[in-house]
């Protein structure tokens, strides 16, 4: 390699070009641009809304419980209000909203102007947004999900719940699933390849760590609920009886596999709120944030210790007390790590001189709801209280000061500290502190009184109930106090909307803040250069940064390819390794999220043919957009300014594909894992004989036959990756031929096999399980062999090389990833039958 | 900040201390429910010291006049770790030893009850070991007071729950599953219960009393149910019980001696029992004309439909024959 190939300049020239690539398209900006401030303010405005409906819901709710043997809502209306509420709140609401004030705000924290993978945001917020619609639209047909926002079969099989509604709810969940994924391969990539050089991971913004600990738990944490959300959908489409007591299916598999998430999925709320806080402390005391290290610790251990808690949400399903014993002390185990983090910030407010603005008022009240949230939750994770508090209106106030106050409370705290930085105006003093005290006035008064009414004896979810019961005073006093909390929400949206034409312009650090974010500035680009960083408070303690940076002095000053750029850096240490070309504005994420909404809406609605057209354009759009990637590029070097020269592409480990891959591929191994969860649920339930269906016990000589298949694929795709490094073209189009072929003799091998065993997909949970592991597996060979296909078209049209290899790399991955899913797989069903009978 | 924080904390306390009814938790009538409030007592009162303490710790900056180094170890070492460890490690030894009441085992034999849950009703069949009773009851448990009774909790169709707050927390009825609960009434009375987990349209309308009787009484009254319905005493009943029989209500309905059909709640007693349709109206011939001539408006979505096309004197004749049957 010699010398730079694309020069770049510090001077007006180089701005010049850094703003025309960063420019946002003049035609349809609104739905092409991918840019992370463009689809995060989206983003966050879109979640907001969903706030206000479901929030309205909750209102006509509590008109309807105000008095006793009301008749404002029917049962039927007041079923499907509980359960939009919920699943609004949880699924349209708190998880894609933090994850849309990560989009926002995390690449400018970090040092670098967008996410790495703009598309793939963009293709998650319209996924979401679109699907989103369209779920709460349901209400208004009277077809919205009427099972509680974790619909528990049996319920919702379809025996009990024959209408769309459940469908509705299945495929909401998918738009979450899908953006929620998506944040996921962002978020860590983003962390951990693309911060600002030097900023090491012990100089990362504190709300990096939380949310890296998010995507992690995002990763691992949703697939389980992807994979029980498939085992319904098999079952209520094709009869497939995995929660079907009556056919070697069990309820309690759903609640399992259900909470394995749901749990989890309080803290992915949680934990961004709680890094928000730690961002904003130090702002308002005027120091740095105490027990950074500790927070950072506390953090990880919450999200390792939250998936061991799911079966507190079971305590009264009739599980022997000793494995109870066990989820208790586990649960309760998580006040330790909470208690570091509340403490940490309690001793940042006693170790600075704070100052009491609107966003530090609502941390406060987070802090004070909070820790009451967190009492009320001990009180439930110990076993025998919450045989007595479960179901009732005990648990709804819980559940309610916990996410209110530990999400949203800091989440309007984040509302008034980070709007000016987008907005470029200030948020009203007067009007936020008007709203914090309506909000925390009417939140106490609703929701404090409600753990009485729980201990009265109220369960949840009862649209009506006697007068003579001792709730009435009780109830009347929540209705009334949730308007005023309502209130509040409606004084804070007044200023929102009021401040872009009349508040006070903010200036470029309104609040005198120490993180990064508030040195770049509102245009696509985000900073003039990249400065190496050298402290976490990097706007506090490091002189003359500001000047550095818009002098164009840090990396990065100019587009040297014309092109939208990005800094990729070590994972650990930060040091400069490539610069990324990003994809600008592009139809290809708004197409195909549409299309996806259309074809989950089709199917919903069972009208067939406009499912096949919008699958076409789908995958048209998806195959498109695969296509695109791994594009040519330059073997050169190019200036990256401060005299150091990066390539701009990797084709080795360290590359952004290779890093996003491993993510997806990691929540696929949760996806397998809880597939593999369920055939040995449904053993333990009924262990005496297996197979329990008189199905024949698989045999060995077919398993080994493909098994041996499979690898032989697999070990050609490795060999035509080795041979592609010494540009042997032909041997390696040879070994993606053969990969393809023996993969598709190990599917007819496996299908053969499973046929003759006689085992019913639809006879018992058994055959189910099964046939879904096995088809799971099937699939991944499926898309394995197509892989070789696909690479080896781009081969023969020479878009892969010795140098151009990511896509063949990419694939190996897969096909890593598909032997090792398949061996394990084949081996279970083939083998534990065995070991068992 | 510190009025709100004033009264948030000395709220429930207030609210906690004079309050019970036929379905609270609050008011415990047996071993299980008293020791769970215990436990929940001094659970209030760390609730409210641990509330206390983190709010004056974040108000106290704000009050004084300017901040400086604190002890960070005190904080995170004492606060962060010791505090949550040392609540945790007396919290839990004493958590495990509470409320083993509902799993203990119980002598042989002593009554037994079979609860089966459905949309939106319960059934309970009484029996002891080695013998064959089937005595069956519906939306009424009763039991002798001061005695543990045993119950089998199951389901014909959707996950229920069953909770008599009174007397001790909740447990799931799931389908193909048989959870095993033993309950005691401390004193005679009447208990409310009401179904836990959301069954479907009418969860809202699925209750149930716990009726406990001294042991003499509840013997006569089991025996009493047992046994077929007597013949009407009077004419007009007599013709309530052949429109029973010729409306076709057998089919879902037993009545000891008279019809035999399973799909709904047995009526052999139903006279005598406090409420109607799950907990949806009180009883009286009243109100259960009512309920059959509107089921499906005062419970939409239940199995039972409405006899709205029944004449007056019909309408009459068959529900004083149903409030007869005690």
């Amino acid at each position: 390699v010699t010398g730079p190939l694309y020069p770049q300049s510090s001077g007006p020239d180089g701005l010049e070009r850094l703003e025309a690539a960063w420019a946002k398209p003049r035609r349809f900006g609104l739905v092409i641009e991918v840019n992370n401030t463009h689809v995060g303010v989206l983003y966050v405005a879109t979640g907001f809304l969903f706030f206000l409906g479901a929030g309205v819901l909750a209102l006509l709710m509590r008109i309807q419980l105000a008095y006793p043997r009301s008749t404002f809502l029917d049962a039927n209306t007041y079923n499907q209000f509980f359960t939009m509420h919920g699943t609004v709140m949880m699924f349209l609401f708190a998880v894609p909203i933090v994850e849309a004030v990560a989009v926002v705000l995390l690449p400018s924290m970090l040092g670098t102007r967008d996410m790495p993978f703009p598309r793939l945001s963009a293709l998650g917020y319209w996924s979401y947004a679109i699907g989103g619609v369209l779920v709460f639209a349901s209400l208004f047909f009277g077809v919205a999900p009427d099972g509680g926002w974790f619909m528990y079969p049996p319920l919702t099989g379809i025996k009990y719940s024959p209408g769309i509604n459940t469908e509705v709810w299945v495929l909401g969940l998918g738009f979450v699933e899908i953006s929620a994924v998506a944040a996921a391969v962002e978020l860590v990539v983003g962390i951990l390849k693309t911060r600002a050089p030097g900023m090491t991971l012990s100089r990362m913004p504190i709300f990096a760590w939380y949310m890296l600990v998010t995507a992690g738990m995002i990763m691992l944490g949703m697939p389980t609920v992807i994979a029980a959300d498939i085992l319904l959908e098999l079952e209520r489409a094709f009869g497939m009886p995995f929660y079907d007591a009556t056919k070697g299916g069990d309820p309690l598999l759903w609640q399992h596999l259900f909470w394995l998430f749901g749990h989890p999925e309080v803290y992915i709320i949680f934990l961004p709120a709680a890094g928000m806080v730690s961002m904003m402390l130090p702002s308002f005391a005027r120091t740095p944030l105490v027990g950074y290290t500790w927070v950072a610790l506390a953090a990880i251990a919450v999200g390792f210790l939250s998936f061991g808690l799911w079966v507190h949400h079971m305590f009264t399903t009739g599980l022997p007390l000793l494995s109870l014993s066990f989820f208790s002390a586990a649960s309760s185990a998580i006040a330790i790590p909470m208690g570091i983090q509340v403490f940490a910030w309690l001793a940042t407010l006693w170790e600075g001189r704070p100052v009491l603005r609107v966003p530090m008022l609502f941390i406060l009240g987070f802090l004070c709801i909070f820790t009451i949230g967190g009492a009320t939750g001990l009180m439930v994770a110990a076993v025998p209280y919450d045989w007595q508090v479960h179901d009732t209106h005990f648990v709804v106030a819980h559940l309610h000061y916990v996410l209110i106050g530990g999400m949203v409370f800091p989440l309007f705290a984040a509302l008034y500290y980070w709007m000016p930085m987008v907005t470029g105006r200030m948020l009203s003093e007067q009007l936020g502190r008007r709203a914090f005290w309506l909000m925390f006035i009417g939140f106490n008064a609703a929701f404090l009184p409600m753990h009485l009414t729980g201990l009265r004896g109220m369960p949840r979810r009862v649209y009506t109930y006697s007068a003579d019961l001792g709730w009435n005073t009780l109830n009347l006093i929540t209705s009334v106090f949730s308007f005023v909390f309502a209130a509040g929400v409606l004084v804070a949206l007044v200023d929102f909307v009021r401040h872009r034409r009349s508040g006070r312009p903010a200036g470029s650090n309104p609040w005198d803040a120490p993180s990064l974010e508030w040195l770049s500035g509102l245009s696509g680009h985000g900073f003039r250069s990249i400065v190496p960083i050298t402290s976490i408070y990097p706007l506090w303690e490091q002189q003359g940064l500001k000047d550095e940076e818009i002098a164009g002095r840090g990396f990065l000053p100019d587009a040297p390819t014309r092109e939208r750029e990005a800094l990729i850096t070590g994972p650990i240490t930060s040091e400069p390794e490539q610069i990324l070309r990003l994809p600008g504005p592009g139809w290809t994420a708004f197409v195909a999220a549409v299309a996806t909404a259309v074809v989950f809406t089709a199917m919903t609605l069972k009208l067939t043919a406009v499912g096949v057209v919008a699958a076409l354009v789908a995958a048209a759009a998806y195959l498109y957009w695969l296509w695109s990637m791994d594009r040519a590029l330059p073997r050169g070097l190019a200036d990256a300014g401060r005299g150091v020269a990066l390539p701009l592409y990797s084709n080795g480990s360290g590359s952004v594909g290779r890093w996003g891959i491993v993510v997806l591929l990691i929540s696929d191994a949760a996806v397998v894992a809880s597939f593999i969860f369920a055939y040995l649920f449904l053993w333990t339930v009924r262990p005496a004989v297996w197979p329990p269906d008189g199905s024949k016990l698989p045999g060995f000589l077919e398993p080994a036959l493909c098994a041996a298949a499979l690898i032989g694929a697999y070990v050609l795709f490795e060999a035509a990756d080795r041979l592609n490094q010494g540009n042997r073209r032909l041997a390696v189009a040879l070994c993606l031929i053969a990969t393809a072929i023996l993969a598709s003799g190990a599917l007819t091998i496996g299908w053969r096999w499973l046929d003759g065993l006689g085992t019913d997909p639809r006879g018992h949970g058994y055959g189910a399980a099964v046939w879904t592991l096995l088809g799971y597996v099937a699939l991944h060979v499926a898309v394995g062999a197509a892989m070789a296909l696909w690479c080896l078209a781009r081969l023969g049209l020479g878009m892969i090389d010795s140098w151009r290899c990511m896509t063949l790399r990419v694939c190996l991955v897969w096909w890593r990833f598909t032997v090792v899913a398949a061996l394990l797989t084949g081996l279970l069903v083939a083998g534990f039958p065995h070991v068992v009978s | 900040v510190s009025r709100e924080a004033k009264g948030l904390v000395l709220g429930p306390a207030a609210l906690l201390a004079g309050c019970a009814g036929a379905q609270s938790a609050l008011d415990p009538a047996g071993p299980s429910a008293a020791s769970i409030d215990r436990l929940g007592t001094w659970m209030y009162a760390g609730a409210v010291l641990v509330t206390l303490l983190v709010v004056g710790l974040m108000l106290v900056p704000f009050l004084r006049r300017r901040g400086g180094p604190v002890n960070r170890k005190l904080f995170l070492w004492g606060g962060g770790v010791a505090l949550p460890l040392l609540t945790l490690t007396a919290l839990v030894p004493y958590v495990m030893s509470v409320g083993h009441e509902t799993r203990a085992s119980i002598p042989a034999d002593r009554l037994s009850v079979d609860v089966t849950g459905h949309q939106f009703w319960w059934e309970m069949s009484y029996w002891r070991a080695g013998e064959v009773s089937g005595a069956t009851s519906a939306n009424e448990l009763r039991v002798p007071v001061g005695e543990p009774v045993e119950l089998f909790l199951r389901s014909s169709d959707v996950i229920h729950s069953f909770w008599v707050p009174s007397l001790a927390g909740k447990t799931d009825m799931i389908p193909g599953r048989a959870n095993r609960m033993v309950i005691r009434a401390d004193r005679p009375g009447v208990y409310r219960g009401q179904c836990a987990e959301y069954c479907g349209r009418q969860h809202a309308h699925m209750a149930f009393d716990v009726i406990a009787l001294p042991r003499v009484e509840f013997d006569a009254w089991l025996a009493r149910l047992a046994q077929p319905t007597r013949e009407p005493p009077a004419p007009e009943l007599s013709k309530g019980r052949d429109l029973f029989v010729g409306l076709g209500c057998g089919s879902c309905h037993t009545v000891r001696g008279v019809t035999e059909g399973r799909l709904g709640p047995d009526l052999t007693q139903v006279g005598a029992r406090r409420m109607i349709g799950a907990g949806t109206l009180s009883g009286g011939i009243g109100n259960i004309a009512g309920w059959i001539a509107s089921a499906q408006h005062l419970k939409p979505g239940n199995a039972m439909p409405s006899f709205d096309q029944l004449e007056g004197s019909q309408l009459r004749a068959l529900a004083s024959y149903l409030e007869s049957l005690k």
